[in-house]
């Protein structure tokens, strides 16, 4: 019986330790590695960095942690032009996926249930292919020999093709359109849980069906919003395959940063700095938002 | 069926006042479902009208149709005198309690209940002294910040309520107001919102499947079925003079026999049902084709119970209204005993019996025990 208890407390250890153990060695070690290499400078050599630990001639062991890496990025206007586009171009595209995504997720939530399982698959449908293949797919419709064009010259709207591709306008639709799902998964989940008697209530009540979204659809279903506008956010911020296939050379981003100080400049220490500074930047949003909303549950 | 006005039928109330609420010939159709079936009924200002009926027998929908949240497949609604039939719900002077109560979880108890008010954007201090008057009715002063998940069901009730009558509407509707609460509870309620009713003076409109319910509150009683209104009329009307089958059977508990009318005079009627060996005598005549198959309903409160054999009813002939058969169950609920007792033709009887005396020789099981009622108990019912 004892043994049984024991084997069972073993059993429970193990189906736990073994996402933990993939946590830590798949996440928490590189990341530390990346902190490591933030504090370091480059050099010619296989990895291109000075290692942290040194062993000099004088038989002492050294530590040396450069901080350059970081005076240099806060104090290059570069860097935070890009941190500054980055949050630009993600707190938009969050914005046009939810005004985009809140009225398809109260559809999907609203329409009889065989329909939504329809209109769930059709959501979820683009995840079928992968989604580099899907920008790539942006690339031929937005190209200036592309369907888009034709179409347009064929109807009369313009008499020469529009140069749609590396444009802000190509990187704020690959986002949005790739993003969409992310928003309406948790809207959807939040609206289908609004109780439609409380808008009867409020219809009856003598509010307006529109006055009455604002003064109940939307506050219950904030929790929703905020999730999905989280889970658009964050990856929209260090996105780099969007503005780097879609956007033009003027779309500075930071994932396109990183990507160019690590492999065109092999600047790995620079690189790793800018990526803990875009951690730290999402991780302070993350916190701030979850210290809003709970506040707000204390509050009611 | 169509009764001679007589001491068998009820009393005929003429209407005081002009009809506030009418709906006329009214159905609602869910594609091929009839769910209200051409309904026609006024109701009096100051009302308190129940539709009582089973589930899905169509008093949810004609409620709904009265507040506006379902529009009419045919017929009309008005309300003190305008057709609201096309009205949407937020243009209507009425205000519904919800089942549910269908409080805004975030909004606090104050804000649910001027919620009604902010829209028609009345003065914020017209507002506040409003709402303070609303919660002192409903006995919530001193929980304005509380948020409906902080309170219990019968507070929840009360903030429902207070919302609903805060606007002075002119119609108020109420599905299943106590539905929610536990036994005691309700009883308490019940007069809370009868006392709240006759000192606003509002119509109240009131659905429930519970007949105890009806009785208590209801100035008068529509029973429902099948998308129909099957009687109108007082809580009394209803229960003692029933006008169908089902109506009896819905409202209390009744023994119904199927008979045979023997005799049909303008006075009485004597029936033989195959459950009796002799013939029910009923002192009133009633309209009939002579040897038509009826229906004698029989309340259990209304047959009396002894072990000896009664005597004989002076305006019937011997034997009439007696049965004797011997008890098969009884329950004991302190104000009534109820008995079951098996006649010789097989068929169970439901009588019950007040509990009059602590001290009793009490009826027991197995015994045999006689049966006995008044001429005027039984209702004749042809349909």
């Amino acid at each position: 019986m004892r043994d049984q208890v024991k084997a069972w407390r073993l059993g429970r250890r193990l189906i736990l330790g073994i996402p933990y153990a993939w946590l830590i060695v798949f996440f928490l070690v590189p990341l530390l590695i990346v902190f490591g290499i933030s504090f370091s400078t480059p050099k010619l050599s296989m990895p291109p960095i000075e290692p942290l630990l040194s062993y000099g001639a004088d038989q002492v062991m050294q530590v040396r942690l450069y901080a350059s890496n970081y005076t240099f990025i806060i104090g290059d206007s570069l860097y935070l032009a890009a941190f500054a586009n980055s949050v630009k171009v993600a707190l938009i595209s969050t914005l046009l996926t939810l005004l985009i995504g809140y009225p398809m997720a109260y559809g999907i939530a609203r329409t009889s249930a065989q329909w939504r399982n329809i209109l769930f698959l059709l959501v979820i449908l683009p995840f079928f292919t992968s989604f580099l293949l899907r920008v790539y797919a942006w690339i031929g419709l937005l190209s200036r020999n592309g369907p888009i064009n034709a179409i347009l010259l064929k109807m009369g709207v313009i008499h020469a093709p529009l140069a749609l591709l590396q444009t802000d306008f190509a990187v704020y639709l690959g986002m949005v359109y790739s993003y969409l799902p992310f928003m309406i998964l948790p809207l959807y989940s939040a609206i289908e849980k609004l109780d439609p008697s409380l808008l009867e209530a409020a219809a009856d009540l003598g509010c307006r069906p529109i006055k009455a979204f604002f003064r109940v659809t939307l506050p219950l279903t904030s929790e929703g919003i905020l999730a999905g506008c989280l889970l658009v956010f964050i990856p929209a911020v260090g996105e780099y395959v969007i503005p780097a296939l879609l956007g033009g050379p003027g779309t500075l981003m930071i994932g396109r940063v990183l990507w160019d100080e690590f492999f065109n400049n092999r600047d790995w220490p620079l690189a790793s700095g800018v990526a803990v500074l875009t951690l730290m930047l999402l991780v302070g949003f993350v916190v701030v938002l979850q210290r809003v909303q709970s506040e707000k549950v204390v509050s009611e | 069926m169509k009764t001679e006005p007589g001491p068998g039928s009820a009393p005929i109330v003429e209407p005081v006042s002009t009809p506030y609420v009418r709906i006329e010939g009214v159905s609602k159709n869910y594609g091929s479902v009839l769910a209200v079936n051409d309904v026609s009924l006024d109701i009096k200002k100051g009302e308190i009208f129940c539709l009582l009926g089973a589930s899905g027998c169509g008093k949810t929908t004609l409620l709904r149709m009265l507040a506006g949240f379902e529009t009419p497949t045919s017929g009309r609604l008005w309300i003190d005198g305008v057709d609201v039939t096309s009205l949407p719900p937020y243009e209507r002077p009425v205000n519904m309690m919800f089942q549910s109560y269908a409080l805004f979880p975030h909004l606090s108890v104050e804000s649910n209940v001027a919620f009604g008010l902010q829209q028609d954007r009345l003065p914020s201090a017209e507002i506040r002294e409003r709402v303070a008057a609303m919660l002192q009715m409903v006995e919530l002063t001193g929980y304005e910040k509380r948020k409906p998940h902080q309170l219990s069901g019968g507070q929840r009730q009360r903030v429902a309520l207070a919302r609903a009558l805060v606007k002075r509407p002119k119609l108020l509707l109420l599905d299943e107001p106590l539905g929610a609460l536990d036994r005691k509870l309700r009883e308490r309620t019940q007069f809370e919102l009868v006392n709240i009713q006759e000192r606003l003076g509002v119509t109240f409109v009131i659905v429930t499947h519970d007949q105890e319910e009806a009785m208590t509150l209801a100035t008068r009683i529509g029973v429902m079925n099948a998308g129909e209104i099957l009687q109108v009329g007082e809580p009394t009307q209803v229960y003692e003079y029933p006008n169908s089958r089902y109506v009896a059977d819905f409202i209390g508990s009744v023994n119904l026999f199927e008979g045979r009318l023997i005799e049909d005079e303008p006075g009485h009627v004597r029936i033989a049902c195959e459950d009796f060996e002799n013939v029910v005598y009923v002192d009133h005549g009633i309209s009939a084709a002579p040897d038509a198959k009826v229906t004698v309903a029989l309340r259990p409160e209304k047959i009396l119970l002894s072990r000896q054999r009664p005597a004989d009813l002076d305006n019937a002939r011997p034997g009439e209204n007696r049965v004797s058969g011997v008890v098969e169950e009884i329950a004991y609920l302190g104000e009534v005993s109820r008995y079951r007792i098996r006649l010789s033709s097989g068929r169970l009887i439901n009588v019950s019996q007040p509990n009059l005396y602590r001290h009793a020789d009490r009826i027991a099981w197995e015994e045999r025990v006689w049966m006995a009622w008044d001429s005027s108990a039984p209702v004749v019912l042809a349909q």
